[in-house]
This record gives structure tokens, sequence and C-alpha cells, in this order.
């Protein structure tokens, strides 16, 4: 395992390699591409913190844990929620704020705020060259150049490993509360949420749990604000059935991190798949599908769904405006079905051209994203 | 400001390029007349100014399709416009390019508020889309001050934000999709209603690409639903280090202003002799405005007033009703123009830690005394988006150079901070030389990197974004091959 502790050494190892490397950081995703093993956890440590300009400068593998402590401590937070993967994948070791980057993860909150790119201010990073490139900054408005931080985002350390990021940070709301809705079926839970989400009382979340007969739909903010907006939106969703409001801050939350982590897909029979659709073609798209266990976030948005061992779902479903990613499978199954949506030829040639560019010896996650 | 000369090779090729445009568009759609194709000879960057040499006002994707094709086997740049509203010369012609203008292309193709998304043409204005959505309370969210103008497009490619970003973001974080055409003719679709991608980000690295990936010609873009209400209040401050202190608490505080706005001695008082909005005459003067219901907003304003009033303010006055709240925003909304009525100006906007507020206006205090030229600052203090406006005399000899000189000293300061040259305007030709003041080499050739992907034969907006010397060799290639 080679274990860099600075920037410069990573450059250097990088420049020198004659094989593939796997980059990892906490190794939560299992993803484990081909190649000998590369850890950015040796660069670690929040680099700035300013609370009063919402910035925080952190090397790309300090723990997601560190950085939430010290966010926690200030009275702020990671506003998009990132999901912990550990209990989905029955992986060990510690989310790092790289790998969180390096993969866009966003939790239920996506719907209101925006992605991790969304927070996401400027990057640090090494290229399959070996070069060290920076891009963006730590203000929250910058224009100069390409936008490579979003290219970054997303590109699970295949155009280049992510050395730092500056992040925006958001105040932590003083409380927030749950409107549960009962016995909906899919249809009518995805009008549901439709609805709040275009109504003017900020929900930040928008989730329904078939399995549970629930739809859920979070408020944050000030106490008496969050008092007034859980009943106006119950008001405004009368047609839905009578509403249920949480009856204090833990319970809200504890729904939140249930669904940002997929608990209901915790236990390890099948195959994980994960959807993004527009959210009202939702229904029609599970409807074509066989699943054992299905949730809609991101107010239909995003399906996630289980499946029988080796199953096609993407093939199952047939054409369809979004994309899928299998999420959890056996090697074999991954191999075979390929765990990202293969892209349109005209956006592949651009996506490959770009990873040419970046990694020209292709020796960064070599496997990783690629069509099956 | 240089720009490369142009390729005489290409200026020859004038009437066949003619001949091909009106063969895939319509007759009107191709102007060439020199009398005519000086309406296009500049942007808002007016003091730089050059006809193109053909431009074309396609209507469809297709179109465009049919025109970047033709373009591109004969060798020729293209220069992508939206309203000509660049503060940065992004649209700025070459005599050897061909402009195209989406103006045309400005219909609504989808509205869908269930999935709160609206699907436009790009030539479209942008404060049309929220006219598109605004019976239904829906708006869009990204404001420019030059909204009543300025299209989609170029909206999209400079990443413009506006007073409220604060709480909702700029244009890439309210961009879904895009149908963008390549240099070759090429038609992509990047994303769509739904709400991330599934490979590389390439929505995210088109926004704020200033028209040199391809040219955007369809937007799906976010909407929102209305909040029940807003309302500013105003305070003024003895001193900029105690207005940035109230900033900072404010933020720490947990309160999330939609918008918090920022403005100078030099500036109240050209906003007071324009606009009579009333300001109290002072060193800072803050204007920061919250939204919810009537309640709501008095809880937040309760607890901003009381932040403030630690900071011993001259006055903090609350908007009382809708006219007071107007009068309020009356003097910010017509700084632009108060400068306009008292000078030449020239706008920019780098953006700094919000920490270092303090030191950068003293420091432009400085170098103002030594430059011999006034400015004002207008500042987006929630985020760090600096709008210093330098006055100058564009009929006295000299004071343009002298003004960018004083322009390039405080953009290099900005950098020098922690900030960034640009935070909404875009590079374009103004900036392009003070990229190597922010990025090194190697970063400025991972960005030329991206292009070269996009655009192999820089074709696209050639001459702008990065330093000429650092693009000449790709630019040039490109002529040897001709
Ligand atoms: C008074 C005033 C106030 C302003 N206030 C603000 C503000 O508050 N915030 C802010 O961010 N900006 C502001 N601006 C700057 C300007 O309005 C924005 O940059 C705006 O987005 C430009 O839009 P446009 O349609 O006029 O683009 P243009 O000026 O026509 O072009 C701008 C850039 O976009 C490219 N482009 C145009 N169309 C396309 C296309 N279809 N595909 C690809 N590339 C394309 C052009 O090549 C060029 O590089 C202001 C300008 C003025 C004059």
């Amino acid at each position: 395992m080679l274990s860099p502790r600075n920037e410069d050494e990573l450059a250097e190892i990088v420049r020198s390699s004659q094989d593939p490397l796997a980059v990892q950081g906490g190794n939560t995703r299992g993803m484990a591409p081909e190649g000998i093993a590369l850890t950015v956890t040796g660069l670690s440590g929040i680099s700035l913190y300013e609370p009063g300009a919402l910035t925080m400068v952190v090397k790309a593998g300090t723990t997601l844990a560190e950085v939430n402590d010290a966010l926690q401590s200030e009275n702020q937070r990671l506003a998009f929620e990132p999901m912990d993967y550990r209990g989905l994948l029955g992986t060990d070791g510690e989310p790092t704020i790289g790998g969180v980057v390096a993969a866009n993860i966003s939790g239920p909150r996506r719907v209101a705020v925006g992605s991790c790119r969304d927070f996401v201010l400027g990057v640090r990073f090494v290229t399959g060259s070996g070069q060290i490139i920076k891009n963006g900054g730590r203000v929250m408005k910058n224009v100069t150049g390409y936008d490579l931080v979003k290219l970054m985002a997303g590109s699970r350390g295949t155009l280049g490993i992510l050395t730092e990021v500056s992040l925006k940070v958001l105040p932590q709301p003083e409380t927030e509360s749950t409107v549960i809705l009962h016995s909906l079926d899919d249809r009518t839970a995805v009008k549901a949420m439709s609805k709040a989400l275009g109504s003017p009382f900020e929900v930040t979340g928008a989730a329904c749990l078939p399995s549970r007969d629930i739809t859920v739909l979070r408020l944050e903010g000030f106490t008496e604000s969050v008092r007034y907006r859980s009943q106006r939106l119950a008001d405004l969703l009368t047609e839905f059935g009578n509403a249920e409001t949480t009856r204090n801050k833990e319970d809200s939350a504890e729904i939140w991190r249930g669904i940002c982590d997929a608990k209901s897909f915790h236990d390890h029979e099948g195959d994980v798949w994960r959807f993004s659709v527009k959210p009202s073609d939702g229904p029609n798209l599970t409807d074509r599908l066989e699943t054992t266990e299905l949730m809609y976030d991101w107010g239909g948005g995003l399906i996630w769904l289980k499946s029988g061992r080796g199953t096609n779902m993407r093939a199952q479903v047939g054409k369809f405006s979004g994309h899928a990613t299998l999420v959890r499978a056996d090697q074999e199954t991954r191999d075979r079905i390929g765990m990202f949506q293969p892209a349109l030829p005209s956006v592949a040639a651009l996506s490959d051209g770009l990873r040419a560019q970046f990694d020209p010896r292709g020796i960064l996650n070599a496997g990783l994203m690629t069509a099956a | 400001m240089q720009m490369p000369e142009p390729n005489p090779t290409i200026l020859s090729l004038k009437p066949r390029l003619v001949t091909r445009l009106t063969s895939v568009l319509p007759k009107d759609a191709v102007i060439h007349e020199i009398s005519e194709t000086r309406a296009y000879e500049c942007d808002a960057l007016s003091a730089y100014r050059c006809p193109p040499l053909i431009v074309v006002l396609p209507s469809t994707t297709r179109e465009v399709s049919d025109i970047l094709k033709i373009c591109y086997e004969e060798g020729v740049p293209v220069v992508p416009r939206g309203s000509g509203t660049s503060l940065a010369g992004g649209a700025l012609p070459t005599a050897d390019c061909v402009i195209l203008g989406v103006a045309r292309m400005n219909e609504i193709i989808e509205v869908d508020y269930d999935n709160r998304i609206i699907r436009v043409q790009t030539g479209r204005t942008n404060l049309s889309i929220t006219g598109a959505v605004e019976d239904e309370d829906f708006f869009y969210a990204p404001d420019p001050s030059s909204q009543l103008a300025c299209a989609i497009a170029g909206n999209i490619a400079m990443n413009s934000g506006g007073a409220h970003c604060l709480k909702y973001g700029v244009t890439t974080n309210n961009l879904l999709g895009v149908t963008m055409v390549q240099m070759d003719g090429t038609i992509v679709e990047l994303g769509g209603a739904h709400l991330d991608s599934g490979g590389y980000d390439l929505l995210g690295l088109i926004c704020g690409s200033e028209g040199q990936l391809g040219v955007v010609t369809e937007a799906t873009l976010r909407i929102l639903r209305k909040p029940e209400g807003a309302r500013p209040v105003l305070m003024g401050y003895e001193s900029n280090e105690v207005a940035g202190e109230v900033v900072s608490d404010i933020i720490k505080a947990g309160v999330l202003p939609v918008a918090i706005e920022f403005m100078d001695r030099p500036c109240i008082e050209a906003c007071e002799a324009f606009a009579k909005a009333g300001y109290p005459i002072c060193d800072a003067l803050l204007i920061i405005e919250v939204e919810g219901s009537e309640e709501e907003i008095d809880m937040q304003l309760g607890l901003i007033k009381q932040i403030a009033a630690k900071h011993d303010p001259i006055e903090i006055r609350e908007a009382a009703d809708a006219d007071e709240a107007s009068r309020i925003w009356l003097g910010r909304k017509s700084a632009f123009g108060a400068m306009g009525q008292i000078n030449d100006y020239m706008c920019l906007d780098g953006t700094i830690p919000v920490s270092s507020l303090p030191y950068v206006l003293r420091r432009i205090g400085e170098m103002s005394k030594n430059y011999g030229l006034n400015v004002a600052n207008v500042f987006h203090a929630g985020d760090g988006n600096m709008h210093p406006l330098i006055l100058f005399d564009a009929n006295k000899p000299g004071d343009l150079e002298t003004c960018e000189a004083f322009g390039a000293d405080i953009l290099k300061l900005c950098v020098e901070v922690g900030g960034c040259l640009t935070g909404e305007h875009g590079v374009g030709i103004e900036k392009r030389d003070l990229m190597s003041h922010q990025y090194t080499r190697d970063d400025i050739e991972a960005q030329m990197a991206v292009k070269d992907v996009f655009d192999p034969n820089w074709l696209l907006n050639p001459a702008k974004v990065f330093p000429l010397e650092d693009s000449e060799s790709r630019r040039m290639h490109t002529m040897a091959a001709e």
C-alpha cells in the first residue's frame, strides 16, 4: 500500500509509477479497481476554517468525522448531507472528505440546497501525469477560468487524485421536524411530494418509503418558524390524508439518517440499484421492475431498489431518461452489467477525451467509470 | 487589450461563406453588410470594438449545427453571442469571425411545475424566465442586475450570479440540463430533469466556459416557489471594519439572509445625489434582506437587529411596508446608473474572503490616491464578491489606460488575499492576461486541455479567457493548417 504524506510525495509517486494505481480514501465504497493500492489518508487535516465566511479548506484524506466535529463545534454542517455507505455495503474504514467529493455523494437535502458538487469551492489534485493542479479557490463566487471543480467532483479519482478541497458550509439549524403522510400509493406519494416541494415552506427532504407505508417531508430552521411551516404544510396537504408531525428533533433526525444511509437496504440480500430520474417518471419506471425493496428520495427523483442477485435492472427498465447505478452486487455481476450507466456516444467521446488528457497513461483507477 | 491579427485567408473567404451560410439559413438570418454588422461590434465592455466578418441569427438547434459545420470546414472562428451585455468582452468579435447570435431562439419549450423545471431556448432573457412562471408564484432564482436584457445563453456561459445568490446559488446551481452544439456540428444532450450526473459532470464544466466549448441552444432550469414575503433592513456604520464584523456575526448566528449588500461612502454619496433614497451618509451601509412569512421575517430581523445594535450603528432602518422596502433598495439598484451620471466607469468584480474586506478596502483607498482616480465600492458582502467602480474620463487621453492599470492592481490584490479575479462577470478579454496571477502555467494548461477535447481546432471564441501567449500555439496551429 502506497501512502504518501503530502501532495509532493503523491505527485512523485504518480509521476514515477509504471503500474496502474487504485486510489483510496477510507475505502468505504469497496470499489477496488485494478492496480497498486494508494491511500490519501496521509494527507490529512483542516487547513483553514472561517465560520464567519462559511468556508473550510481541508486535506482530502481527512476523515468525515473530523470535519463534522470541527463544524459541529461552531454549530455548522455540510449541508449536502453525505451518505454513509458502510451499512449498505458492509464495508468498514472511515469515510474521507476526498472520497465524498470524488463520488459527489449527496443526501436527501440535495433536493433543496444542491449536491456535494454545489458546495465545493475549490480543489487541488494530482493528474495522471503527476502534475499538481489547482482550480477554483476558497471564495463563494468564482468564475475565473473553467470550472474543473465540477469535473473533479464525481470523477472518482479517474481524472486526478484530490489532495485538498475547499467547501462552503452552512449553519446548523436550530431544529427540524418531519411531516408524515400515511398509506399513499407511489403515484400519489410523488404528487404529495411535488406539492410540498412546490410550496413556499422550504421543504429540505421529501421521501417515500413504501415498505413502511409512509411519505415524509422535512422542515428545518428556527423553532417557531419550523412549527409554523409544519402546520401550514400539513394544511396544504389535507387532500393526502391526515398528516402526523414528529414529536421532537431527534425523531425527525433519525428518520432522515435512515433515508440518507438507505437503512432499509442494509440486510445483505440481493443487489441494490440507484436510479436518478425526473421525479414524476419514478412510479412509471418502478412499475416495470421487479423489486423486493423500494425507496423514493428527492421528491421521487432518486429511487433506491433491491433486486434479485445478478438481475440487470437497466435492461429490464428499457429506455428511460436519467441514469442507473448498480451500487451493490458481487464482482461477477458488476463486471458483467457495469456499475455506471453507459453514456450516449457523443457524451462518451467527450468523457474519454477528457480522461485521455488528464490521465494519458490510463493509470488512475483504471477500469472504473468505463462502460461495461 | 490586444487581440490577434485577423487571418487574411479567412477575410478573403467572406463571399463563399455568405453563400454557404445562406444555403442553410433564411436570407434575413445572415448579416454581412458592414453597416449592419457594426451593431455587433462590441458588448458592454464598449471600450473595445471590432465589427465581425458575418453575423448569423439561427432559430433552431439544427440551424446552429449547420452553421457550425460550415465554419468548421472552412476553419472560421465563431464567437457565440446572447444579448451582448458581457462586461468582460466575452462577446467581442474579431474581424475574421462569425458572430453566432441566439437572440431569435427565445421559445419556451416546456414548463413543468410538478417537477419544478422550465426548458427554454437560450436566447430567452433571464427576467422573462421568471415572467413565464410568476403567475403560478414560481421564479428563476439567479438575478443578475442586467436581467432585463441578458440571455440565459450568456448566463450559462458566464455562470452569472445576482444579489440573491447567497441563498439560491448562481447559474450552475440552478441548471439541470443543456442541448449544446460542438464546433464540428455534433449535437450533445447533457443532464435533463434529473438531479445528478451519471458520468463526469460535463454540465458543470460547460457552465462558465465562456462560449469556448460549445454553443448552448436549449437549457433545463430549476424554478422555485416564491417565498411568502421578503423584507430588507438598512444599517449604517462609521467604519468598514465594523460593518464587516456585523456581517460575520450575523452569519455565525445561523441566520442566512437572501442578500447582504454593502456600499462604501463614495458610493453612498453618489447614490444619494442621484436617487435621493434617503440613506444616512456614513462610511459603510449594509442592506440585508430576509424571507419568509411575516412572523418569520420579524423573528429573523429581530435577531439581525440585535446583532447590529451591539456594534454601534449610526442608524438601523427596517422597512415598514413595501414602499419603504423599495426605497431601501432604490439607492443600491441605481448605483451603477448614478456612477454613469457622474463619469465613465469601469466595473470590476473580484471576490475576496469576507474576512479581508476592511484590509482590501483600505488598500483600494490608498491606490485610488496614487492613481488619481476615484473609486466607489458596491459589494455582495455575504459572499465576498466586490464591485469596485473606478471612475475615469474616456475623453481624457491616457485615463482609460490608467484606469485599467488601477483595475488590474485591485484584482491582483483580490488574488493576493486568497480571492479571485472574477466572481460573476467572467474573464473574457478583460482579465485574460491576469490569469497567470491566479493560476500557474500547469493550471492554465489543464484548462486548455479541456478545450482541446471539445474544440480541437480552437475555433470557438479562441482569443478569450487564456493569456494570448499561452493559447498562441494552439490558435496558430489551426491557422497553419489552413
Ligand atoms: C448593467 C449591467 C449589470 C450587470 N450585472 C450583472 C450581475 O449582477 N451579475 C452577473 O453575473 N453579471 C452581470 N452583468 C454581466 C452580464 O450581464 C452577464 O455576464 C450576462 O450573463 C451576459 O449575458 P448575455 O446574454 O448578454 O451574453 P453575451 O454578452 O452576449 O455573451 C457573454 C458570453 O457568453 C457567450 N455566449 C453567448 N451565447 C452563448 C451560447 N449560446 N453558447 C455558448 N456561449 C455563449 C459569449 O461568447 C460570451 O463569451 C451585468 C452587465 C451589465 C451591462
